[in-house]
């Protein structure tokens, strides 16, 4: 893998540790829907390197943002609605209008969204588990408790 | 040939980035897909670049792959028999 | 606010041609625009045989009012947006709410790897202007300024489906009252990064490839850019003119197989199409035609036939994968085919999959392989099924 790929596939493993999620739901009812702005620029220069001596095909697998989704994809089986946005900086209004959207026409029943993006040493993984539920039980999923919760970890 | 067989299994540690295995832990006839080390198809497309650049074969039918990739020794046979002089470093 | 979302522009540039009538004009001739590289300059020069569009940058840059120096899916992404808002009428005056939404997967690489070739031997060479637009959301941003396209703007990379799922996004967007157009599809110039690494992964046909065929090698490298104008019916009555057709169904779903290749079932290819029916509220036999996804590897095409034949079987509509014309043009794919699908209902037109000798010994039917015209063609699938085992199924219906 590469790095955005293992950012993404351990974000996505510290989320759902002890949440059951495999019991709960259906693998073709999850959907993943994740953004950033460098999408894969990390290993297309590890990989533009390799170009002139021999272009290295395991490099140039991961020169697609959505791949990270393929690889969380493959590990928990999730077979459910997946997209990858890149934006200039995190959207929450964008992520809780496509992600509600996906609920109301009844595709997904969880969902895994959010925020994956890396460029040598800066990187940051903002990753949110969503499902129909009481609010007491989490929190709202609303654009401005995303847009807040990414200031916060924004530090 | 042991030298090839040793100089391969630097060459794969190195290209395919298995930081955890030293030379010693690969075994000559060991399978190196599947069981065994575990390489993937994307590893077998690597293994094919690094038998063009560092022994200048062309392995131009896929199909091959599991054959000639089977084990070490494997590949140090194809490497002889195709008579490119191996580049064994002194 | 729910549908119908109508198609009420369409445009396009290909290596069959720089726009609409005369891709139209190919497809109707069985002209195929795959062969030696002619502008790219790559050590594959001479033995992958690539559908370029038939143009340098300096002509495709004049064609569009852009400066030269930008990158080349830049460029194809300006012709084929101009073209679609042109056909449609599109006022950028208007008040109503237009967004662009827009797949790419190469962004401005084609000026960044000469960058790299110069800046690599020496850090003080190289033009740092030059990669100014490297980053596939800033190609999405030059085209929509340059375009007057200020409301909304999203640049969706999901390798060969990106398109396809702009599409879709942007009939999702009108759907919920968030936008009255939407302005979707995709763009990408072959570069030697894509050129290199598809090399590299040894899916590649040395000669002009075969979709669907027994004795298929591999794919073809293609490029270009396609876009649809999308509108609600408050924005189709403000453009006054008839729509194209209509988007009627889609779906995505993801294979969870392996990073580049599909499942030996085609699993996320059989849950798309049926996702696409069940939302489109049709059955497998009201498909008058498939665009297959049929990029003429072994595992796509084995993979997407088992998939139709789970799905379909016995009765099979008429199908044909069009990459046999214009090669994979990957983030351009999606929407390249939807364009391709739609004028297929407009014009009751089925366009044969070229080169075709030996039908696949797995399937009992086989794609169309004669041009079949005066059709009745009301429902249309299109499959675009990508990397990272994104899948995705669109059906556009007549109105």
């Amino acid at each position: 893998m590469d790095n955005l790929c293992k950012l993404g596939f351990l974000a996505a493993e510290v989320l759902l540790q002890g949440t059951g999620h495999e019991k709960k739901y259906d693998e073709t009812k999850t959907g993943l829907v994740l953004c950033n702005a460098n999408a894969s620029l990390d290993v297309d220069l590890k990989y533009a390197k390799t170009i002139q001596t021999g272009a290295s095909p395991a490099l140039f697998v991961y020169t697609l943002p959505n791949i990270v989704i393929g690889e969380i994809s493959i590990r928990h089986r999730f077979k459910g609605e997946n997209a990858f946005f890149v934006f200039r900086q995190f959207d929450g209004n964008f992520i809780t209008e496509y992600v509600n959207g996906l609920f109301e026409n009844k595709l997904i029943k969880s969902c895994i969204c959010g925020w994956v993006d890396i460029l040598k040493e800066d990187y940051r993984a903002l990753l949110f588990l969503v499902e129909k539920g009481n609010p007491e039980n989490g929190t709202a999923f609303t654009a401005e408790n995303l847009n807040q919760l990414n200031q916060l970890e924004n530090g | 040939m042991d030298n090839l067989k040793e100089q391969l299994k630097e060459q794969i540690i190195e290209r395919l980035n298995l930081k955890d295995l030293k030379p010693a832990d690969i075994g000559d006839d060991q399978a190196l897909f599947v069981e065994g080390i575990g390489l993937d198809s994307i590893d077998a497309l690597e293994l094919i670049v690094l038998l063009q650049q560092e022994y200048n074969i062309k392995l131009s039918n896929a199909e091959d792959g599991p054959r000639v990739f089977h084990s070490v020794r494997t590949m140090a046979d194809y490497i002889t028999a195709n008579n490119a002089p191996a580049k064994v470093s002194t | 606010m729910s549908g119908p979302v109508f198609i009420a522009g369409l445009g396009i540039i290909t290596c069959i041609g720089n726009n609409l009538s005369t891709n139209l004009q190919s497809l109707d001739e069985g002209k195929s625009g795959i062969g030696k590289m002619q502008w790219l300059q790559s050590i594959h020069q001479g033995d992958l045989p690539v559908g370029e569009v038939k143009c340098s940058n300096a002509e495709l840059a004049a064609a569009a009012g852009l400066s030269p120096k930008l990158p080349r899916t830049a460029l194809l992404s300006a012709l084929a947006a101009q073209e679609a808002l042109l056909d449609a009428g599109w006022d950028k005056t208007s008040v109503l709410r237009t967004g662009f939404i827009s797949a790419n997967t190469v962004g401005g690489m084609d000026k960044t790897e000469k960058f790299f070739e110069l800046f690599s031997k020496d850090p003080a060479a190289g033009k740092l202007a030059d990669v100014v637009y490297h980053e596939c959301g800033a190609v999405t941003g030059l085209v929509a300024a340059h375009l007057g396209i200020r409301h909304f703007m999203s640049t969706v990379s999901t390798a060969c489906s990106s398109s396809a799922n702009a599409i879709f996004t942007g009939d999702r967007m009108i759907r919920a009252g968030l936008l009255d157009f939407a302005l979707v599809g995709g763009a990408d110039a072959l570069t030697r990064f894509t050129l290199n690494g598809f090399n590299t992964l040894m899916i590649l046909d040395k000669e002009l490839c075969r979709p669907f065929d027994e004795n298929r090698q591999g794919l073809n490298l293609g490029e270009g850019g396609a876009y649809l104008l999308l509108a609600s019916e408050k924005g189709l009555k403000q453009l006054n003119k008839k729509p194209y057709a209509c988007v009627s169904g889609y779906a995505n779903a993801n294979d969870a197989f392996h990073q580049t290749a599909s499942s030996p079932e085609g699993t996320g290819s059989f849950l798309a199409m049926k996702g696409a029916l069940d939302k489109a509220g049709k059955q497998p036999s009201d498909m008058d035609y498939i665009n297959l996804h049929g990029t003429g590897t072994l595992n796509n095409d084995i993979a997407e036939g088992t998939a139709i034949s789970r799905l379909f079987g016995p009765a099979y509509p008429k199908m044909s994968s069009t990459k046999a014309y214009t090669g994979h043009t990957l983030g351009a794919s999606g929407a390249v085919e939807a364009v391709y699908s739609v004028l297929a209902i407009q014009h009751g037109l089925i366009f044969p999959n070229l080169r075709l000798l030996t039908p696949m010994k797995e399937f009992p039917f086989r794609p169309v392989t004669i041009h079949l015209r005066n059709q009745r063609v009301q429902h249309v699938m299109s499959n675009s099924f990508g990397f990272g085992g994104n899948c995705t199924s669109l059906i556009f219906s007549a109105t």
